[in-house]
């Protein structure tokens, strides 16, 4: 039988190791260091469509990360996708800011991208973005493209 | 006509049976966390099972987290490099660990290595009429051996899914990036834009938490419950892999049908 010391020793060390792992996990391979800990404030932004975008879905100005999609509702009165996007407040955007619905790649997630326009007033918490560009909807598109094809060609 | 009523009988027998040992195990569980106490007050008792559970399983759970994260790192940079994607070999190592493999296969190695020992310990006792004796020097051996083991293996199992989590994305990493050569920024970057904290680690840490509970639950149950001879200790012993088995993969299902339901 191993001494008492001896044991509470290896425990120890055992129980340090997999708090170490679950550090590790936390910090190194999550993204908990990221925004989950700054200041926040929200903005909304109503869409006419919003194709495919989910909670959580990042928002990038210049291709930086700035907040994240925190809640999408319908808006039954305008009949619009109403979007609340959570920012960091570290970064202020002119309240002309135009949001636009993109997607990372071809086939990729879609993000909301944050163009800032030239206004001197700055987004406050609880601000509405006016200016928006829907998401592209890809047989919407392809349509419109067949639609004008048939345009050009005179009937016979 | 008899062999239908026999066989209709052993059908009602076995349900019966299989009836009571469902709710003889919740009694169990019941009992056992009220005679819980001791094992906080003398907490010696715990930590001593903390280490035959947790600390003697460390080198199984770390070595097959290993080859378990470069056996991931080969076959998933091998398809992810067909579309072009090789940098995204750590989103693919992290989120199959952290979510799935870590909580599910560290749970199947505890089961066999920790679970069984558990289970062959309390048996001999009961076999050997240690239990027996226990209560007649008015000791509780609910309290003083069950107890303990249990609550031993609640606590072992989730820091064992994280180390072996943290040691499969090690390997991962040692193949995707040291042998192979995936970028080491874009490896980390793309993981840990990937990963989630609260969605996917915790997600993953409370799995393993219930597969704790649940090992633990069938090892000191089986042990408990077994018939005190040799032959019924190494039954018992084999009901415990088998059933802790198949209560982890269907609970992982259970589980993640209600936390990852691609939203």
């Amino acid at each position: 039988m191993m001494s008492r010391s001896t044991l509470d020793l290896w425990v120890g060390v055992f129980v340090v190791l997999g708090f170490a792992a679950l550090v590790f996990l936390a910090m190194k391979v999550g993204n908990f260091t990221g925004l989950s800990g700054a200041p926040l404030y929200s903005v909304e932004a109503p869409f006419d469509n919003i194709g495919g975008l989910k909670v959580r879905a990042p928002v990038k100005s210049a291709g930086v990360l700035v907040g994240r999609v925190a809640d999408i509702r319908f808006d039954p009165q305008a009949y619009r996708a109403v979007v609340r996007l959570e920012l960091d407040t570290r970064y202020e955007f002119p309240r002309d800011t135009i949001a636009t619905i993109l997607t990372s790649g071809l086939l990729g997630e879609q993000y909301v991208g944050l163009e800032p326009g030239a206004d001197v007033a700055m987004l406050k918490a609880g601000d509405r973005i006016q200016i928006t560009q829907s998401a592209v909807v890809l047989e919407r598109l392809i349509s419109q493209f067949m639609f004008d094809k048939a345009a050009e060609t005179p009937a016979k | 006509m008899s062999a239908v009523v026999n066989f209709v009988r052993r059908i009602g027998a076995m349900t019966v049976d299989g009836v009571w040992r469902v709710g003889f195990a919740a009694r169990f569980l019941l009992m056992v966390l009220v005679y819980s106490g001791q094992s906080v007050r003398r907490l010696h008792l715990t930590i001593r099972e903390v280490y035959f559970s947790g600390v003697l399983s460390l080198l199984i759970i770390l070595v097959s987290g290993l080859f378990v994260g470069l056996v991931l790192g080969l076959q998933g940079y091998e398809t992810l490099q067909r579309y072009g994607s090789s940098e995204a070999l750590g989103v693919l190592v992290a989120l199959s660990l952290t979510r799935e493999l870590g909580p599910v296969v560290a749970g199947l190695l505890f089961a066999s290595r920790a679970g069984s020992a558990v289970t062959a310990e309390i048996g001999l006792m009961k076999a050997t009429e240690q239990l027996k004796a226990m209560d007649m020097m008015a000791v509780n051996p609910l309290a003083r051996v069950v107890a303990p083991r249990f609550w031993g293996g609640v606590i072992s199992m989730p820091l064992l899914a994280a180390m072996f989590s943290a040691m499969g994305i090690f390997g991962g990493w040692l193949i995707g990036v040291v042998f192979i050569g995936v970028d080491d920024g874009a490896f980390w970057s793309q993981m840990q834009a990937a990963v989630d904290f609260r969605y996917d680690i915790l997600n993953g840490v409370l799995k393993s938490f219930v597969f704790g509970v649940a090992v633990s639950l069938i090892a000191v149950f089986e042990g408990y419950d077994c018939n005190p001879t040799a032959e019924g200790v190494s039954r018992a012993i084999t009901r415990t892999v088998v059933s802790s088995a198949l209560a982890i993969l269907a609970l992982d299902f259970v589980l993640t049908s209600f936390m990852f339901r691609g939203q």
